[in-house]
C-alpha cells in the first residue's frame, strides 16, 4: 500500500452506525513498549536507532494484522504526508517530526498503527469510530501479545512496562476518546466538566492532544496515570466518566430543543448560510461551524442523516488534507482558506437544507 | 521568596492543590508560571510540576550514571526522560519520590508478558517446594522430604519448557515454551 492509496481511502473513522457515535467521535488505546536494556529512541545514537528500527519494523510487518500494510521509514515521507497522518490521528505530532531511525506500520483499515522509535521504541494504537474503548483495547492487546513472542520487552516486576518517561510506566497505556460536546459548550458547562474529570485523574485536551486548542467543540479525554491499576480497571473508570459526560451532553441537547429551539434554529440556519456562501474560511471557523451542523443533524433539524459527509469534512478541511488534495507543494494560509471554502461550498450543494420553521 | 522553578526571580504566584489527601504548594514567578501553563487550566497540572521538581532535586544530588547506556542524573534533569530500561534500577531512589505523585499506585498490577509470567510461576514453584521440603524435614517426615527433594532437583535440572508435564498440571494450557534465558528477563 502506498501513500496515495492510503490518502484516497477514507478512514474507518468517518463511518457511522456505531455505539454513541453522535457524541463519541472516536475511541483510541495506545500502548508504549520498549526493548529490554536498549537505549530509548531519544537517547540512542542514530546508528543504534536505525538497527533497532529495522528489527522492530520487520517484527511488526510479520503480524497477520499487518498483511498488505502501509509500512514506511519516516525519512521517506514528506512533511505534508506526515501532517496528513497527524490529522487522521494515525501518528502523533512528535512522530511527525521524526526522520532517520523512525518508522510507521499501519493496517489497511487505518485502525491499527505502530509508531516505531517515537518517544518509546514502540507506540502502538488502535483507533475505532464511536464509543468502543474495550474493543480498541482488545485489538491492540492482541498485537502486543503477538509482538512479545518476537521482541524482548523491558518489564520490571514492580514497575511493569518501562517507558522513556516515568509518567507512562506500568501499563504504558493511554486510553482516550474524542467527544463532540456542543451542548455543554453552549451552556458554558465545560470548565466544570474539565475540573471534575481532572479530579478523577483524567485529562481533557483539544483536538490534537497536548497543548492544542479545543476547536469544533471537540475534546479528547484520557487517563493520566498508568501505574497501580489494571488496564481493564483504567478503561472501566474512563468508560463510566464518559457515560456520564454523554448523559450531560444529551440533557443539554434536550434543554436546547425544548427551551431554546428558536435560538438553535437561528444558529443552525445562519451556519448553513455561511458554509454555503463563504469564499474564505479558516480551519478554526470551519470546524466550529461544522460542529453546529453536526449538532443540527443529531437533533433531526435536517431531513436526512448526512453526518457521514459532515464527519468526513471535519478531517478534509484540515490544512494538510486540503493541500494534499489540491496537489500543491507550497501554499499560503490565504490560498488554503479559499480552497477550504470552495470544498465546503461544493459539498454543501449536495446536502439537504435544514428543515426550519 | 524566590520562584521554585528558576530560583532567580521573585515568586508572585502561589499555588496550592490537594491530591490524594496531601496539600502541595508551589511558588512561581510570572514567566515560569506562563511557561508551565498555569494560566491554562486545560493543560496545567500542579502535580506534574511538583513531581518534576522533587525528583529533579533528589536525582541531582546523586552522582550515578547508568552502566548500560551511560545516562546520568543531569541528563534526566535536562530531558525529563530516561536513557534505557536499566536506568529505572539505577535511578530508583529519585523515581520512588516521583512515581507516587504521577500515578495512583506504585506497583504494577496489570498485564505481564507471558514469558515473564511463566518465569515467575517457575520461581514461585521452586520457593514452594523448598518450603515444603524444609517443613517435612522439621517434622521428620523423611519420606515426604525425599519426594520434595526429587521434585526440586527435577525442576532445577529440567529446561523450563518441560516443566509443566512434570510438576504443574495447571500450566498445561500455556503452549509457548519458556526460554532458558527467562531469568535474564527479570531485572
Amino acid at each position: 500500500m502506498n501513500f496515495s492509496d492510503l490518502f484516497d481511502k477514507t478512514t474507518d473513522l468517518s463511518m457511522d452506525s456505531v455505539p454513541h457515535s453522535q457524541i463519541v467521535v472516536s475511541s483510541r488505546v495506545r500502548l508504549a513498549r520498549n526493548l529490554h536494556q536498549k537505549p530509548f529512541p531519544g537517547w540512542a545514537k542514530k546508528s543504534e536507532r536505525i538497527t533497532l528500527m529495522e528489527e522492530m519494523k520487520s517484527a511488526v510487518e510479520a503480524l497477520p494484522e499487518m498483511a498488505l500494510a502501509f509500512s514506511e521509514r519516516m525519512e521517506n515521507l514528506s512533511l505534508l504526508e506526515k501532517q496528513v497522518l497527524v490529522e487522521r490521528y494515525l501518528i502523533s505530532c512528535e512522530h511527525a517530526q521524526k526522520s532517520f531511525g523512525s518508522a510507521l506500520v499501519m493496517n489497511t483499515h487505518q485502525t491499527l498503527s505502530v509508531m516505531i522509535n517515537e518517544e518509546d521504541h514502540l507506540r502502538m494504537q488502535a483507533i475505532l469510530p464511536g464509543f468502543q474503548l474495550k474493543e480498541a483495547f482488545s485489538m491492540i492487546a492482541k498485537i502486543d501479545t503477538a509482538l512479545e513472542e518476537r521482541l524482548a520487552f523491558a518489564f520490571h516486576p514492580k514497575l511493569g512496562y518501562l517507558t522513556a518517561c516515568p509518567s507512562n510506566v506500568g501499563t504504558g497505556m493511554r486510553v482516550s476518546a474524542m467527544l463532540h460536546l456542543p451542548g455543554l459548550v453552549l451552556f458554558e458547562y465545560m470548565n466544570k466538566i474539565i475540573n471534575a474529570v481532572h479530579k478523577m485523574g483524567f485529562v481533557v485536551r483539544g483536538l490534537h492532544g497536548e497543548g492544542t486548542d479545543a476547536m469544533g467543540n471537540l475534546f479528547q479525554i484520557s487517563n493520566q496515570t498508568t501505574l497501580g491499576e489494571k488496564e481493564e480497571d483504567i478503561i472501566q473508570r474512563l468508560h463510566v466518566v464518559i457515560e456520564q459526560i454523554i448523559q450531560h451532553e444529551s440533557n443539554a441537547r434536550v434543554i436546547l430543543l425544548k427551551q431554546k429551539s428558536e435560538e438553535l434554529e437561528d444558529h443552525v440556519g445562519r451556519t448553513y448560510g455561511i458554509l454555503c456562501h463563504a469564499y474564505s474560511i479558516t480551519t478554526k471557523e470551519a470546524l466550529n461551524l461544522l460542529s453546529l451542523i453536526k449538532l443540527g443533524i443529531d437533533l433531526s433539524l435536517f431531513p436526512a442523516d448526512v453526518s457521514h459527509d459532515v464527519n468526513a469534512l471535519l478531517i478534509e478541511v484540515q490544512p494538510a488534507h486540503l493541500q494534499k488534495r489540491a496537489q500543491l507543494l507550497k501554499t499560503t494560509t490565504k490560498i488554503r482558506d479559499s480552497l477550504r471554502a470552495k470544498l465546503i461550498r461544493t459539498k454543501f450543494k449536495n446536502l439537504p437544507k435544514p428543515l426550519l420553521r | 521568596m524566590f520562584c521554585d522553578v528558576c530560583n532567580t526571580k521573585e515568586a508572585t504566584i502561589f499555588l496550592t492543590q490537594m491530591t490524594h489527601g496531601h496539600i502541595k504548594k508551589v511558588n512561581l514567578c510570572a514567566s515560569c508560571s506562563k511557561a508551565q501553563g498555569v494560566d491554562d487550566p486545560l493543560s496545567f497540572a500542579l502535580t506534574d510540576l511538583l513531581s518534576g521538581l522533587e525528583a529533579n532535586d533528589k536525582i541531582a544530588h546523586s552522582s550515578l550514571s547508568c552502566p548500560v547506556c551511560g545516562f546520568s542524573q543531569s541528563d534526566f534533569k535536562k530531558r525529563g526522560r530516561l536513557g534505557c530500561s536499566a536506568c529505572y534500577d539505577i535511578f530508583i531512589e529519585g523515581l520512588s519520590v516521583m512515581l507516587p505523585n504521577l500515578h495512583r499506585g506504585i506497583v504494577h498490577t496489570g498485564k505481564v508478558p507471558i514469558k515473564i509470567a511463566q518465569a515467575y510461576a517457575r520461581a514461585s514453584q521452586l520457593e514452594e517446594l523448598q518450603k515444603s521440603l524444609a517443613h517435612a524435614i522439621s517434622k521428620e517426615h523423611y519420606e515426604h522430604a525425599a519426594h520434595y527433594r526429587d521434585l526440586l532437583e527435577e525442576l532445577k535440572k529440567n529446561p523450563p519448557d518441560n516443566l509443566e508435564k512434570k510438576v504443574s498440571p495447571r500450566q498445561k494450557k500455556i503452549d509457548s515454551p519458556i526460554p532458558s534465558k527467562a531469568d535474564d528477563l527479570l531485572l
